[in-house]
């Protein structure tokens, strides 16, 4: 409990805080000692070349890997205000999926309705009135800017929608419950350029509401959504530093050869 | 932070649901390990009590398998031969047909052949047992006998032809499979050299589906050695020592059902005579069902 | 390349050819000795046992005078038996299949319980006759009676139940998972609202094929007791002097289909060889299952695209 107080007391801008971080899939080091800060209410980028374990990371904040026998976490994920480090054995890795929540590669909408993808995070915390429902469905589709395109079907199959549409749709089944991060994994990789510039938008616009950590491949994305930057290579996080700071002036060489095409 | 510790009694009362479903679960998957214990504990006792009367050495070289009549004889090679004899002339009929259908359906049918040939085949292997042993004893027999005039009214050329038939859609079914699991690849790297379908079909497919193939016999063959209705309605009842389909005979199978039929007195040697049978017939299958197993993870192709 | 030497690969190649002719002919010959046997079956049973098929034949009891022998109490008892088949196969199944998929660990029990699975498979199912005559009649005292029947049969097809289930759940894919446990479901939570629901088609075809080899299945039920000559239904629950109870008939000796059916085939009188033709309402029974299931996959087929 005092731990919690002194925490509360902190700067609210950290959100969360990922200290001396390794990652083993079975025998593999996938990991290796990763620090970084992740800021309230901006959106954090995750790059670097295939297989650094960008995506890896990204999924141990939502404890993903506990779904796969013979994965190994070590060191801590801080969340914030409650101290709570994410990947203790104690902690209910349930808990930290209903408090952060996931946007995946391809869009994986439930084969349900389109208000019962959006709902489904609030019925499995056991909300079941209708009104309370609507409302938080209707404001989650806002939020994801899909509302109006599909408020006069709701009741339509998900799987019915476009791939950007459907992806937007996942979001807002995200976005439904809450929560406190969001994670988005290479959320634009299966998406036409279009789809891509909408999706990109809407990443910008829900940073005022929730804290965002995303996953891309693409430099160019990464440098017009995100505030800061983690380029990682080979398990080991390189550089870590504000955008705009990074793309101008990298710090290490190696980092401005990925920036640069050089490398990658 | 009354939030905190709300959560966590949500989640024992959470956890304590989960568990409680999984137990379940796992204990309807562990049935299928009671099943296998059951079969194996009733064939093991009700046999040992036919061991004290019968020894292992008459059980297994007799000549005669006589055991209702006053001179009682227990020799179980009788019922094997017939267990051998009718299952080879299925196999005859079923191996050589169901691996053309499925190398034909696989490589050399069109689409719409395949759609259309696929259901008509899984709705024969659907039809009753028993269905096809009135069809053997009423209607292929009586044609048998117009080839063959000296051909018994039950026999078990009749049985076991039908019974290859029946057959066919087994192999065909998972030998198909396994030669629609090789890859296009191969297939194309033959026809690159100038290979004909057929050479391809046989020189490239077959082998590279040779474990599945393999496997889909083994699966055959212990089927035809199971089978019991259409040997029961059309071979008669006679136990009969002989490896000619022309004879009636019992197998293991139709002897455990002929006898049933009747009303044995439990504890009777006549009662455990059905499980000694049914032992040896479950002792045999198990041994296909391994050695099939064992066929399929050694020629496992790696593509 | 030198003339005479093309004209060599041209005869090879128009005798490979005719090999290729020669097989696709010998590979549609065997296709049809297996539809042209379905073909004879069909108009066998037909020709002999259409005469005999009319609504009397449906609601008369067994008689000892071929032309008035019924078939009620054989089907009677099997639409019993496989109520009984189905209310422990379908449940059993399902959940044994469901445990495999979602909820076993890598570990030596899930290794034998899924040996045991693929062996129960390969047991001829006399043997699970004998299994339901010493293990339910005799060991648990439930006499040869439609439960015992219908749990033998249930016993019999179980592999198959949870074979299907588990290939229709392999087909859903990951990301679905993943999507369900990202949102904050617990692994129940995942199965009952995503897993048994998606994969709930596919299961209904396999159990219907399970369900339709059940209903022509004799050898088994010879074991542990059927009786071939019932002239008698089991009591209707809550009716009758005194008044039945809930489950009385499941404790009632039984007849079914196929029973019935051996039983006039093996008569020698051949009189009785036209009621085989109640083999003629077992086939329409376990065809129409078997092509009701093949019609659903084709339309699962079609209609799922992930």
């Amino acid at each position: 409990m005092i731990a919690n107080n002194v925490a509360k007391s902190e700067p609210a801008s950290i959100k969360a805080e990922v200290k001396n971080f390794n990652f083993h899939y079975g025998a593999f080091h996938a990991l290796k000692n990763i620090n970084m800060p992740i800021h309230e209410r901006k959106v954090t980028a995750l790059i670097g070349p295939s297989g650094c374990g960008k995506s890896t990371l990204l999924r141990s904040f939502n404890r993903m890997h506990d779904l796969y026998p013979g994965n190994r976490y070590e060191g801590e994920i801080l969340l914030q205000p409650d101290n709570t480090n994410l990947l203790d054995p104690q902690v209910d890795p349930i808990e930290v999926r209903m408090r952060i929540s996931m946007v995946f590669q391809k869009p994986n909408p439930f084969p349900k309705s389109i208000y019962e993808n959006v709902a489904y995070g609030l019925r499995i915390r056991g909300e079941n009135s209708r009104a309370v429902l609507d409302e938080k469905v209707e404001s989650a589709l806002r939020g994801a800017a899909l509302w109006d395109e599909v408020k006069d079907r709701l009741n339509s199959l998900g799987a019915n929608l476009s791939g950007g549409q459907q992806q937007r749709l996942c979001i807002a089944r995200a976005l439904a419950t809450d929560p406190e991060i969001i994670l988005f994994d290479e959320p634009t990789s299966a998406l036409d350029p279009i789809a891509t510039a909408s999706i990109e938008e809407l990443v910008t616009e829900l940073k005022n509401k929730v804290t965002i950590l995303i996953v891309t491949h693409n430099m160019q994305q990464a440098a017009r959504v995100s505030d800061f930057t983690a380029y990682m290579y080979l398990g080991e996080m390189v550089e870590f530093g504000v955008t705009d700071q990074m793309f101008i002036k990298p710090q290490k060489k190696q980092t401005e050869d990925y920036i640069t095409g050089r490398f990658g | 932070m009354s939030v905190v510790s709300d959560r966590l009694k949500r989640s024992r009362v959470r956890n304590l649901r989960e568990f409680g479903v999984e137990t379940l679960l796992f204990l309807a998957a562990f049935v299928s390990v009671v099943v296998t214990l059951g079969i194996v504990y009733i064939l093991i006792s009700e046999s040992l009590q036919f061991f004290q009367h019968v020894s292992l050495v008459d059980f297994f070289t007799d000549t005669q398998w006589t055991p209702l009549f006053a001179d009682a004889h227990y020799g179980i090679l009788v019922l094997i031969s017939g267990t051998l004899t009718s299952s080879a002339v299925a196999l005859a009929v079923a191996l050589p047909l169901g691996t053309v259908v499925a190398i034909y359906l696989s490589e050399f049918a069109s689409f719409r052949v395949r759609e259309a040939a696929k259901p008509v085949l899984e709705l024969l292997g659907g039809i009753p047992t028993i269905v096809f042993g009135y069809f053997a004893l009423i209607t292929v027999t009586p044609l048998l006998q117009k080839i063959y005039p000296d051909l018994p009214g039950f026999n078990i050329l009749s049985a076991g032809l039908v019974m290859g038939v029946m057959i066919v859609p087994y192999v065909s079914s998972l030998a198909e499979d396994a030669m629609r699991a090789v890859p296009m690849a191969l297939r194309e790297g033959s026809y690159a050299m100038g290979g004909t379908r057929l050479q391809t079909a046989l020189r490239v497919v077959f082998p590279a589906a040779f474990s599945g193939v393999a496997s889909a016999y083994v699966l055959a063959i212990s089927r035809a050695v199971g089978e019991t209705m259409i040997v029961t309605v059309a071979s008669g009842s006679q136990p009969n020592l002989t490896f000619n389909p022309a004879e009636s005979a019992m197998t293991l199978a139709s002897y455990i059902a002929g006898v049933s039929q009747g009303d044995l007195p439990h504890d009777s040697i006549g009662y455990q005579t059905i499980f000694a049978a049914g032992l040896t017939l479950f002792a045999l299958t198990l041994a296909l069902n391994i050695f099939g197993h064992w066929m399929r993870k050694k020629y496992r192709e790696v593509y | 390349m030198q003339e005479p030497d093309l004209l060599a690969i041209r005869a090879i190649i128009t005798r490979h050819k005719r090999w290729d002719l020669f097989f696709g002919v010998l590979g549609i010959c065997c296709l049809m000795v297996g539809v042209l046997t379905l073909v004879a079956l069909f108009v066998d049973m037909w020709s002999s046992g259409a005469e005999r098929l009319s609504l009397d034949f449906l609601s008369s009891f067994p008689s000892r005078r071929a032309g008035q022998a019924g078939i009620l109490a054989a089907w009677v008892g099997s639409v019993l038996v496989m109520l009984v088949t189905a209310s422990f196969a379908i449940p059993l199944g399902v959940a044994a299949g469901v445990y495999l998929e979602e909820y076993a660990p890598k570990n030596w029990l899930t290794d034998i319980i899924e040996i045991n699975v693929s062996n129960l498979a390969g047991v001829p199912s006399i043997v699970y006759g004998l299994l339901g005559l010493g293990m339910f009649v005799y060991t648990f005292g439930l006499g040869r009676s439609i439960l015992t029947a219908g749990l033998t049969l249930a016993l019999l097809i179980l592999p198959v139940v949870i074979v299907v289930t588990r290939e229709a759940i392999r087909a859903i894919p990951q990301m679905i998972r993943e999507a369900s446990y990202a949102c904050g479901a617990t692994t129940w939570q995942t199965v009952r609202d995503h897993i048994v629901p998606y994969s709930s088609a596919g299961i209904l075809t396999g159990v219907i094929i399970g369900m339709a080899r059940a209903i022509g299945e004799t050898a088994p039920l010879i074991v542990v007791g059927a009786v071939t000559f019932i002239a008698y239904l089991p009591p209707v629950p809550f009716t009758g002097e005194p008044a039945a109870g809930l489950f009385d008939w499941a404790r009632e000796a039984f007849t079914v289909l196929p029973i019935q059916m051996f039983n006039w085939t093996a008569r020698p009188d051949a009189a009785f060889h036209a009621n085989a033709a109640a083999g003629l309402v077992l086939v329409a029974m376990t065809v129409g299952m078997n092509a009701l299931a093949i019609w659903l996959r084709y339309r699962l087929r079609k209609n799922i695209k992930w």
